[in-house]
């Protein structure tokens, strides 16, 4: 048995969704951004730099009754891209959803330069990134061309 | 197809686009003292929301020749004083006019106006990137004066972090195959690393150099911009640089005899007045150039052709 099973098989949850597959350091930085801080109650396992075979080293976070919406959906695939979400039901797996960043990001991030039309409040523009990169991401403001960078974008959703 | 097209940024222009516009433009030379009456009935808005006299001033005379009427927003008197939204004003403008020119300090602020405007938009500059309709004035004066852009030699000199004129024009040479194009600025003025990235992917025949006359013997054009002095954290280090970057008479016995000098204008220094009296001054060639090329983008985005 590897040590990876051994580690999901320690706390299993009924029903919730198990985030695996998350950049080994990232997991902290993925409950921030779902608004989890323990206090909550509900049941929170978080496994970090566990050894993958993807990826060498992954995090996973698995939280008790958790629905992840769109939105959420979609900031995860912007700090953890190579995400996959398993949505457990009765203990099981019910459904396994890979995560992946769209082309296009609007209204999520925010542009980095202050003269960019998208940071005045009283216009009625919302923010639009395309993706330059992959790995490691790197996204064009299309209103004034300027980069944000993967680091930019971990800081935004987390706060640091 | 330029018919009811907005013209942002030079970038969304194809070479063919270009040269149509380039054809449309000769025409236009020749009709542009006489005038004509294609665009009779027809209004456009200019709105320039920072200051600008060649551009606001040769889109009025190009609407002017053409017949059309022109009105005009004056920011300092205008609805923004009062605080409306520019996408407000601009709403406003898109039911007046059947055309906007525009420019804003804010970057992307034309992208925004084409969005919300039902009616063609362009744009007269906005930020550091892009001021499309000067971009197509230049390749347009390469092409009259030195027959065509590609295979050429051409470096571009000053200020090439903030200046739009030569980021535009920068932009503007990848549509065509030129030999290769020199950036030539101090370190503090480079290309802004997003923009040379754009410039790798279209590949580019990029050399970025320091020295002015390192590149000046091959160079077949020299685009010349202003450096600004608040451009510098550290005044004394623009003390320091300017001189390097001012095209002296002296310097220009190293360049080719046919080279031409251009410069989106205003100048300040960087271009002495000695220059002007020689072959390779085409500064005031390429500013006559704003009226007819400006009168081909009004016709062709209003969709009115030329007889």
């Amino acid at each position: 048995m590897s040590s990876e099973e051994k580690v999901l098989k320690v706390s299993k949850i009924e029903h919730g969704t198990v985030i695996d597959h998350i950049p080994a350091g990232r997991a902290l930085y993925v409950l921030r951004l779902l608004g989890l801080t323990g206090k909550e109650g509900v049941i929170i396992s978080l496994a970090m730099n566990i050894p993958s075979r993807k990826l060498g080293k992954k995090d996973v976070v698995k939280v008790e009754g958790l629905e992840l919406s769109e939105d959420q959906v979609n900031k995860l695939a912007l700090i953890a891209p190579s995400a996959t979400i398993n949505i457990i039901k009765d203990y099981e797996v019910s459904t396994k959803m890979k995560i992946s960043i769209p082309e296009v990001i609007s209204g999520i991030l925010k542009c980095k330069n202050p003269n960019c039309i998208t940071r005045k409040e009283r216009e009625p523009v919302i923010s639009s990134f395309r993706v330059v990169k992959r790995k490691p991401l790197l996204l064009r403001c299309e209103y004034c061309g300027r980069f944000l960078t993967e680091e930019d974008v971990v800081e935004q959703l987390t706060g640091g | 197809m330029w018919a009811g097209r907005d013209v942002i940024s030079i970038l969304d222009f194809t070479r063919e686009d270009l040269e149509e516009l380039f054809r449309v433009a000769r025409r236009m030379e020749e009709i542009e003292r006489r005038g004509s009456d294609i665009l009779r009935g027809r209004i456009v808005a200019t709105a320039f929301f920072e200051p600008s006299t060649r551009t606001r001033l040769s889109f009025e005379a190009a609407a002017h020749r053409l017949g059309a009427s022109v009105i005009s927003l004056h920011p300092t008197v205008a609805s923004l004083a009062k605080g409306e939204s520019l996408a407000d004003t601009l709403r406003m403008l898109d039911g007046y006019a059947d055309v906007i020119v525009m420019r804003s300090r804010l970057e992307g602020a034309a992208k925004m106006a084409a969005e919300i405007c039902v009616n063609p938009v362009i744009n007269g500059g906005d930020g550091t990137q892009h001021h499309p309709t000067q971009a197509m004035i230049d390749l347009y004066t390469i092409k009259r004066l030195k027959g065509g852009v590609d295979g050429l030699v051409v470096g571009v000199l000053g200020d090439l972090k903030y200046g739009r004129a030569a980021t535009s024009f920068i932009f503007g040479l990848t549509r065509y195959r030129l030999e290769r194009i020199y950036l030539i600025s101090p370190p503090e003025l480079r290309v802004r690393e997003d923009v040379m990235m754009e410039l790798d992917r279209l590949g580019a025949p990029i050399h970025e150099v320091t020295d002015l006359e390192e590149a000046l013997p091959e160079l077949d054009v020299l685009y010349v911009t202003r450096i600004q002095k608040e451009r510098f954290p550290d005044p004394a280090e623009y003390e320091r640089v300017k001189g390097s970057y001012r095209v002296k008479l002296s310097l220009l016995r190293k360049a080719k005899k046919d080279m031409i000098i251009m410069h989106p204008l205003p100048r300040v220094d960087e271009l002495p007045y000695e220059v002007d009296r020689t072959p390779h001054a085409a500064y005031f060639k390429q500013a006559s150039f704003g009226v007819p090329v400006r009168m081909a983008i009004l016709s062709l985005v209003l969709g009115a052709v030329v007889e």
